[in-house]
């Protein structure tokens, strides 16, 4: 009796909180027109919205992913000053609010930033275009990776990797035959969260990309754009775009991680 | 040099009208304002996580029942969705076109709502794989000796995964201070009332006083950073605990 009722408050608890929303994206965008969905969806700015996010993704994700190994290599396999201090900046985005984030790069190579009038000078647009953006892509998901890395490194020891250099192999030939194949799942997963979070960014952007339909926008400030114009339809069939791919990465970490505690 | 020379920079222009100038900005009676709403929310949606996130924890690993292994799949899903989208979706079940008759846009109660939204799987997975990892021995030895349900769990299995929930609630508290996208659309930002400290420091921003915006937003930093100790003290805790 207990246990059903225990059963009973926590998926009650998820329908409130997660799929009574999550369950509204069909019928909403069902009630608010299927063709004023399309055609918000096939409207060029919206196209292109789309495309700045993946160009987002396509860079922030693999200069991540490399960043993400090497750091997590260090933290767990070197000592060297200011160990902890690394460490705690790659947990830092975790931690903070998007905002934070947008605004720092705003300062930084803004008009009066420190490092804005040199590119000014230099003629390199950062502010409101893709440099900035690819910037905060980059900075929001930059742990990801790395926290994945880490927990299995620690795991799998460095006995290999000892043996293998004993046996005369250089660093680099380690790397690629023993570290790599035997983090590549932690990598991959990290991938994929690091994709997710990527694709989904609104806050850092929205501050340094200036939101220039057509220009800077991706497609979550494309929402917000349709929202604003009270274009609802628009909103909500762009939403159940970004919602399919949240789906179809979840269904990718679901499937990488089996080693959860789901019996 | 991506994530800190920024910071560097945020803490420097946060100054460029002196200490004076700074404390204006952040004893600002909308700021404070803004800021003792964000506090308060996210301290609530953190507790409300301790509660709802361990309940589900124990459910997916304790329970048995059909469908188990999607909702285990779904907890993720604020994870992967874009946030702006989970605002969205929380304002088409709780707000105006409401099919359930809630109407709860543009409150301090939709601010609330999404927040548990965006934070649900935080508690969930740090509280999951210690549970699963527990060894129901002790339980069952307690069970025995004639414990009560509730004793078993608040003196065996609590002090187990408490690390755990802690550090779940310190990452949720920190999400749920600093999330915009969720926000922005539903809570209708009103100033003094439905305003939380993200928002006001993007409006300052957008506004062009990006020295006030600073001001803020070094204080959001230093709440950031909190969290982080205290989440790297739990598991300094927990690890000596599991060596004693």
């Amino acid at each position: 009796m207990r246990r059903y009722s225990v059963r009973f408050v926590a998926l009650g608890y998820l329908l409130v909180v997660l799929l009574g929303p999550l369950s509204m994206l069909f019928w909403r965008v069902y009630a608010e027109g299927v063709g004023k969905a399309w055609t918000a969806l096939t409207d060029p700015d919206t196209g292109h919205a789309f495309k700045v996010t993946l160009e987002l993704a396509a860079i922030a994700v693999p200069l991540n992913t490399i960043f993400g190994i090497v750091v997590a290599l260090a933290i767990v396999r070197r000592r060297f000053p200011g160990k902890g201090l690394l460490n705690a900046f790659v947990d830092l985005p975790l931690a903070l609010s998007p905002v934070v984030v947008g605004l720092s790069l705003y300062l930084l190579y803004g008009r009066t930033g420190w490092f804005g009038p040199w590119f000014t000078q230099h003629g390199v647009q950062v502010l409101f275009a893709l440099p900035s953006m690819v910037l905060a892509t980059i900075f929001v998901s930059v742990p990801f990776v790395a926290r994945e890395v880490v927990p299995t490194l620690r795991e799998i020891g460095d006995e290999q990797e000892q043996a293998a250099h004993t046996l005369g192999a250089s660093g680099w030939q380690t790397f690629w035959r023993i570290t790599l194949p035997s983090i590549r799942w932690a990598v991959i997963y990290g991938v994929v969260v690091t994709t997710a979070r990527c694709l989904g960014e609104y806050g850092a952007v929205a501050i340094v990309s200036g939101s220039i339909q057509g220009k800077t926008e991706t497609a979550t400030l494309r929402v917000q754009e349709e929202f604003e114009n009270l274009n609802l339809a628009g909103s909500y069939g762009i939403s159940l775009v970004l919602a399919a791919i949240a789906i179809f990465v979840l269904v990718l970490m679901t499937r990488l991680r089996p080693r959860e505690g789901v019996s | 040099m991506i994530v800190a020379l920024p910071i560097a920079a945020l803490i420097w222009s946060s100054r460029n009208d002196g200490w004076s100038g700074f404390w204006n900005a952040i004893s600002a009676p909308e700021a404070v304002a803004a800021l003792k709403l964000t506090l308060a929310v996210a301290a609530l949606v953190a507790l409300t996580n301790a509660f709802a996130g361990t309940l589900i924890a124990w459910v997916l690993v304790r329970d048995d029942f059909r469908g188990k292994t999607v909702v285990n799949g779904i907890i993720d899903l604020p994870f992967a969705l874009p946030t702006i989208v989970a605002g969205l979706l929380v304002l088409a079940l709780y707000g105006p076109h409401s099919p359930v008759d809630v109407h709860a846009a543009y409150t301090r109660y939709a601010i609330y709502l999404v927040l548990l939204f965006v934070t649900l799987p935080f508690v969930v997975r740090t509280v999951q794989p210690v549970l699963y990892e527990l060894d129901t021995q002790m339980e069952e030895a307690a069970r025995s000796l004639g414990a009560r349900e509730l004793t078993i769990f608040r003196r065996i299995v609590l002090p187990s995964i408490l690390p755990g929930i802690l550090s779940g609630v310190a990452m949720a508290f920190a999400r749920a201070i600093g999330e915009i996208g969720a926000i922005v659309i539903l809570s209708g930002n009103l100033p003094y009332k439905t305003e939380v400290a993200s928002v006001y420091v993007f409006n300052l921003s957008e506004s062009g006083n990006g020295t006030a915006a600073a001001a803020v937003a070094v204080v959001l930093l230093a709440i950031s950073f909190l969290v982080l100790l205290a989440v790297g003290g739990i598991r300094r805790m927990a690890t000596r605990y599991e060596r004693a």
